[in-house]
Formats: C-alpha cells, sequence, structure tokens
C-alpha cells in the first residue's frame, strides 16, 4: 500500500465520520475499525497489515483534520508494550476483547513485572499463580508500577512453577486492576511525586481465559513485551532538535548571561549525540519496518539514557541560580501525575527524573550485557541459578 | 525530502556495490600487502587504484553521465568509503573521485570537463592542492610556491590548484610532472602526504573565477561528508576484529571476552558504530539531495562524530587485544594510524562542533 492509498483511506473515513459531528469515542472505535488504528496491525485488529513507515502519516492526517485523539500519553504502557504482546501471543478471543478498548483508550494499562527481589533478575520473581479450577489465584508484591492508580488492566508476570529453573515456571498473565485482591499505594520518589506505585497482590483471580501465551511461556512473552519497551522508551521518532535537546537547546538561547565557550561545546557534544541517536533510531525504525524489535533496541535505549541525563544535568548549569531553584508547580510536595512525562515540569524536576532512564526498561549495565551476548555473541554471565529448580536458589 | 527521510540502509544496489568491492579488497588488499607501505614500498597502491577505478569503474561514481561518468551519488561513495576503511586500502579515491572530482562540479571550463572524463573513466588521476588539515579554501598567489601535507599528490597526474585572482578564485590543473612533489613520512603511509612545490601559470583553468570557490568549498565539504564513511568503516572493522578475537583468547582459563568489563567496552563500542553508521549514511544522503544547508550540518554533525568514533575504535582494538595489538605484525596499527590522521586531516571534531553551532544558533 502507497501513502497515497492510505491517504485515501484516511480522506474516506474522514467524509463518513466528520469529525464535527461525530462523537469523539465513536470516531475512535470507528477508526479502529477502519483499520487506521495502528496500521502495521493486522487487518481486524485495528490495523492494515501494512508497513509501519505509514503510521506517522495517518497520525498527521488525522490531527489535520482535528480529529480526537487517544490520549496516548495516558497510555504508554498499553499502546506501546501491551498490544504488540497481546498481538504477538493472543488468542483470537483475546485481541478481539482486549484491543479496541486498549487502542480506544477505554481502558488503561499497567505493567506487573519487577518485584522487591527481582529487578535485573526478573526471572527470579515470587509472585504466585496457583491453578483453581478455571482460574489463577495470585499472591505477591510488584513495585515500580508506573500509572497503576490510574490502570484497568495490567500485564503479569508470576510463577506457576517453582519445581523448575527460574526461566521455565513463569507464565504471563493480564490482570484485572479492579479485582478487590489488587492494592495500590503510591511510592514516593526523588522528584517527591509519586509516579510509581507498589501493588499487593492477595487472592487475585485470573481467568485462565486471560492467560497470554502457554502455561511456562512467561519468559519469552516477557521479553517480547521488554524488547517493545526498549523501543518505546529509546526509539520515538523525533524532529531535529525535538525531545530533551530541543529543550536544553531553548535553555542556553533563553541564557546569554551565562553561556561561556566550555558549556557550549559541551552542548554542541550533546546536540551531535542527539542527531546521532535520532538517526540511529531512524534507521532501527526502517530496518523495523516490518517485525519485532530485537536486542538493537538496547543500543538505542542505553544512548537515550545517556544523553538525557547529560542533557539535563547541563540544562541546570546553564539556569545559573534558576537551578537552584525548584519551584514550578507543586516542587517538592507529593503529587500523583497523571502520565509519565521525562520532558515536563521544571529542569529540577527532568534532571532527577532523568536519573530513572538508566534504571527502568533495563539497567544501562544489563543492557549492556544484552548487546554483548545477543547482538556481538560475546559469552554469557556466570549464572549459578541457570539449571537449578527456582525453589532451591538461595534469597 | 525532510531529513529523517533519508535512505539510512543500503538498498539492493548498494549491497551489491559493497560485496563486490568487498570482495575486491579481500583478494587483493591483504594487510601483510598494506603494511610495506611504511617500509617504503608503495608498489600496492597503483594496482589496486587501476582494479578499483578502472575495472570495477568507481572513480566516476560522483560525475553524471553527461560527462562520462556512472551518474550515481554521494550514498554510492559512502558505501565504497566504507569498505575502503575497512581494509585500509592505500587508493586515492576519497582525494580524486570524491574531492577533486566535486571540485571541478562545479562549473568545470572545457578542459575540466575532459578532465572529468579523464577521471571518470579512471584513466586520470587528481589532487587538491591544500595544506592538510584542510577545512577551508586556502587559494595560492599565482606565484611559484610551496604547500605542505598534500593528501593524495602522490598517487595524482594532475594537480588542482586553486588561485587568488582579481575575480574571484580560479581553480588551475598543474600537470604533476610540472611539480616537484616530495613524499613525506607520514603518520599514515596508506593516505601518504607529500610536499608540492609548483607554479600555478603551468596549469590551465578547470574551474573559472565565478565558480572556484564553490568548487574547492564543496570539494572538502564531500571530502569532510564521505571521510565520516571511512571512518565508519575502520571503526567496525575494529569492532569486529576485537570482538573476534575476544572470543577465541583465553585467560585464567576462560574466554577473555566473557569479562562484563571487557564486554561493556564493547557493547559501548558496537552503539557508537552503529550511531556513526547512521550518521555518515546521512550526511552522504543529504549531500546526495543537494540541499546545502541540510548538507552541511549533517556533514558537520558526521565529522564531528566519526572522527572521535574511528580514534575511540582503533585505540580500543589495540587495547584489548593485548600485547599483539602493539605488533608491527597484527594489522591494528595500521587502522590506528589511519583513524588519528584522518581526525585531523579535514577539520578536528571539535571545529566542525564550532561551525555546526554557528548553523544552529548555539
Amino acid at each position: 500500500m502507497t501513502p497515497e492509498d492510505i491517504k485515501r483511506r484516511v480522506e474516506e473515513f474522514l467524509a463518513e465520520h466528520p469529525v464535527a459531528t461525530t462523537e469523539p469515542s465513536a470516531f475512535l472505535h470507528a477508526r479502529y475499525r477502519a483499520g487506521l488504528a495502528w496500521v502495521a496491525f493486522p487487518e481486524g485488529e485495528g490495523g492494515l497489515g501494512v508497513s509501519r513507515a505509514l503510521q506517522p502519516l495517518v497520525n498527521d492526517l488525522f490531527d489535520a483534520a482535528g480529529a480526537p485523539d487517544n490520549n496516548p500519553r495516558r497510555n504508554g504502557i498499553g499502546l506501546g508494550m501491551a498490544a504488540p504482546t497481546i498481538l504477538a501471543y493472543g488468542t483470537p478471543e483475546q485481541k478481539a476483547r482486549f484491543l479496541e478498548p486498549l487502542w480506544c483508550g477505554d481502558e488503561i494499562w499497567c505493567q506487573l513485572f519487577s518485584e522487591p527481589g527481582a529487578g535485573s533478575d526478573l526471572a527470579g520473581l515470587a509472585t504466585r499463580a496457583v491453578l483453581d479450577g478455571d482460574e489463577w489465584v495470585v499472591n505477591g508484591q510488584k513495585v515500580w508500577t508506573s500509572g497503576a492508580h490510574n490502570a484497568d488492566f495490567a500485564i503479569l508476570v508470576a510463577r506457576t512453577d517453582p519445581d523448575v529453573p527460574k526461566h521455565r515456571g513463569l507464565t504471563y498473565f493480564l490482570c484485572d486492576m479492579h479485582d478487590p485482591g489488587v492494592e495500590v499505594r503510591p511510592l514516593r520518589q526523588i522528584t517527591g511525586e509519586a509516579e510509581f506505585n507498589e501493588v499487593f497482590l492477595t487472592d487475585v483471580r485470573i481467568p485462565d481465559a486471560h492467560r497470554l501465551g502457554a502455561v511456562g511461556q512467561g519468559w519469552e512473552v516477557a521479553n517480547a513485551t521488554l524488547n517493545n519497551e526498549r523501543v518505546a522508551i529509546g526509539g520515538a521518532a523525533m524532529p531535529r532538535e525535538g525531545g530533551m535537546l530541543g529543550v536544553v537547546a531553548e535553555s542556553w538561547r533563553q541564557h546569554p548571561d551565562q553561556q561561556t565557550p566550555e558549556l557550549r561545546d559541551r552542548l554542541l557534544k550533546l546536540w551531535v549525540e542527539s542527531e546521532v541517536a535520532r538517526l540511529t533510531g531512524a534507521r532501527l525504525r526502517q530496518k523495523l519496518a516490518v517485525g519485532q524489535p530485537g536486542p538493537e533496541g538496547s543500543a538505542m535505549k542505553l544512548t537515550f539514557a545517556k544523553v538525557n541525563q547529560q542533557l539535563t544535568g547541563l540544562d541546570l548549569e546553564l539556569r545559573g541560580e534558576e537551578g537552584l531553584r525548584y519551584e514550578d508547580g507543586e516542587g517538592w510536595t507529593m503529587v500523583r501525575p497523571e502520565h509519565v512525562d521525562f520532558g515536563g515540569r521544571d529542569a529540577v524536576y527532568r534532571y532527577l527524573r532523568a536519573k530513572g532512564n538508566s534504571i527502568e526498561g533495563g539497567t544501562s549495565e544489563i543492557l549492556r550485557n544484552i548487546v554483548a551476548e545477543r547482538v556481538l555473541g560475546l559469552p554469557g554471565e556466570h549464572r549459578v541459578d541457570k539449571d537449578v529448580a527456582w525453589k532451591a536458589i538461595p534469597r | 525530502m525532510s531529513a529523517a527521510e533519508v535512505e539510512l540502509l543500503d538498498n539492493e544496489l548498494d549491497a551489491d556495490l559493497r560485496a563486490t568491492v568487498r570482495s575486491f579488497l579481500a583478494e587483493r588488499c591483504d594487510p601483510a600487502e598494506v603494511v610495506k607501505a611504511y617500509d617504503g614500498d608503495g608498489s600496492l597502491t597503483p594496482v589496486l587504484w587501476k582494479g578499483i577505478a578502472g575495472e570495477l569503474g568507481l572513480a566516476g561514481l560522483l560525475v553524471p553521465e553527461s560527462y562520462g561518468g556512472a551518474g550515481a551519488s554521494a550514498r554510492e561513495a559512502a558505501v565504497v568509503l566504507e569498505e575502503l576503511g575497512r581494509s585500509v586500502a592505500p587508493v586515492p579515491f576519497l582525494t580524486s573521485a570524491v574531492v577533486a572530482t566535486s571540485v571541478l562540479l562545479a562549473g568545470p571550463t572545457e578542459a575540466g570537463a575532459d578532465l572529468l572524463a579523464g577521471l571518470a573513466s579512471g584513466e586520470r588521476t587528481a589532487a587538491l592542492v591544500v595544506p592538510l588539515p584542510a577545512t577551508a579554501a586556502q587559494p595560492l598567489e599565482p606565484v611559484e610556491t610551496e604547500v605542505r601535507s598534500v593528501a593524495g599528490a602522490l598517487e595524482a597526474d594532475t594537480l588542482l590548484v586553486p588561485v587568488a585572482t582579481p575575480d574571484g578564485v580560479e581553480v588551475r590543473a598543474v600537470p604533476a610532472d610540472q611539480a616537484q612533489i616530495t613524499p613525506v613520512s607520514s603518520l599514515d603511509m596508506t593516505r601518504r602526504l607529500a610536499d608540492v612545490r609548483l607554479d600555478p601559470a603551468a596549469g590551465e583553468v578547470v574551474v573559472a573565477a565565478e565558480h572556484g570557490a564553490d568548487g574547492v568549498r564543496s570539494g572538502l565539504l564531500a571530502g569532510a561528508a564521505l571521510m565520516a564513511s571511512e571512518q565508519v568503516g575502520v571503526a567496525q572493522w575494529c569492532l569486529t576484529t576485537t570482538v573476534d578475537y575476544l572470543k577465541v583468547r583465553r585467560q585464567f582459563g576462560r574466554i577473555v571476552g566473557g569479562y562484563q568489563a571487557l564486554k561493556h567496552r564493547l557493547a559501548d563500542l558496537y552503539t557508537s558504530v552503529e550511531g556513526g553508521g547512521a550518521a555518515a549514511r546521512h550526511a552522504a544522503g543529504a549531500l546526495a539531495l543537494g540541499d546545502v544547508e541540510e548538507a552541511e550540518i549533517a556533514t558537520h554533525v558526521a565529522a564531528a562524530y566519526c572522527g572521535d568514533l574511528a580514534v575511540t575504535a582503533a585505540e580500543e582494538a589495540v587495547q584489548l587485544h593485548g600485547g599483539i595489538g602493539m605488533t608491527w605484525e597484527h594489522p591494528a596499527h595500521l587502522y590506528l594510524k589511519r583513524a588519528k590522521a584522518d581526525q585531523i586531516a579535514y577539520g578536528l571534531p571539535g571545529l566542525h562542533r564550532d561551525r555546526l553551532g554557528t548553523l544552529v544558533d548555539i
């Protein structure tokens, strides 16, 4: 399908569903059913089975027409991580049940992966799921759950077999966050606010029909999610001098009194690195125009974290006295944000929030292991727990 | 077309071209032959250049068909340069088929057009007479003079000389046999420098004064833009060779490449090499599209990034090979010398950043 074909489809759709007279939710559902939601998805699942490269064009055409959007920032985990995983591993019934309300923003998603005892070693997680009739009973504690307080559903990895080595005893579920056994508690961060949560799961009941993939296949399914996450964090398409670079370059221009040759060269180094990262992302997207993200996404995320942290640190230096004041919005007051925004609030917030970039979605250290082992083919780390039943691993 | 839409991957034709150049170099450009240049035996260069320019017909990539060239673009030249960099091939492709050719393309006179046809066919080889590091047009006065540290002069039969005239800079072509060309013992003997003494009056005008300054500027821009691809090729060789070595080298009873301290260094190097590949291809693509300001921005980005990248990659290769990396026998030193010389030749990374800053209001 050519860009012209897609353009024609969007125009026909807009003629049939005038923006001015169509109720926003009805518009979004109709757009989904017309295959103009995520065009790379198959027909019948909100897409047309065409190249991912056509998506920006479709979004631009709808934006230009003033069409309502699905508020993608509120549902980043749903759109960026849950959806591609459900598409890849879901049954026809699961795809039919979950994808449309997810894309339309009717149901917001969060991610129940990490635990207090399972961070980088995600496969060591301890939350248990036990089959009881045709339902799974889940008990355990999850942590670093962005947006759990707004979520309707979660992608969840739990241990279904403690008697086999850790990677083999995991299963992936779609968990209803409104289940009475789900308790969400805010987790306050170094920014002062609580974007994350701790989530306690007590006798949560999940129908077997909401298991994604086979029993014991959870590690494979979770990796599909994580690869998508790394691309979502590190690989977003943007214009030149977009993203954090744009924010900091503007700081430079706004603060001529603070300009020195040393700061200028540091900013230009980061300008070059940001631009190179942007081009690397563009090239990766050209490579991925069809197909799933692989371990190369880890390299993108490594660069993103490094550059973002350096830029936000430099931004404070460029602002002189302003860099010492955290006065924007609520300051240190504990608040519950609606969505994650790395570029939001003021420079102090951005500096502190960026510290998470090299931790969330895989620490930079783990990502370097992934690149070294899966891209370069270097030997794996020594794993003492590899062939040991999970329950026999010391913890 | 916006900057982001430049095709950053090899298409089918690029892949064919790459395979052709790679197999040619694998056969004819053995590191054991290349290293002889450092011991005074430069005999590989003419043989190799005859093959690349003549047999493979690559000298005319940038020359339009109307001048007898292949009518390809900087994108294809970038593919060739990546492969030449990967083999540290001692050929004047960059100096003749890119820099000198781009100077002439700005507006050749009749004699200039003849020269372009000769360059495209591989029968002639030219070099722009500028001292390295070359970052801006430095026209000569029309009197006999010496220019130090010129790249490509030793391989050239024709020297392109920018000359200051009352009407502007004109470019004259002086036959190499009418100049005194003294080889220099160079940091990088695979792109050996020479000191050149000549009288510009001995040459005929190949680019008239109205286009000469533009020609020199676009020649140097193309040189910096496409050298980034050569630097990526150098870095790719260093990364691949080092990874391969660390997969077999054992110490303390284990494969050295399994140590996390080394894995993480190589993961970082891989990440940088991928970035350099995208930046260099983008610069070549922007040059091919012909928007001067876009091409300048893309070139400064690629030159600033890839100049340091190749040096880092070569230094890592030497260090991570341990003692063997310090030997004459191992080819790593050929790449280190090329990388360090390349980093300086068309402007240091800091200079490219400074010029970038002027263009992007920083």
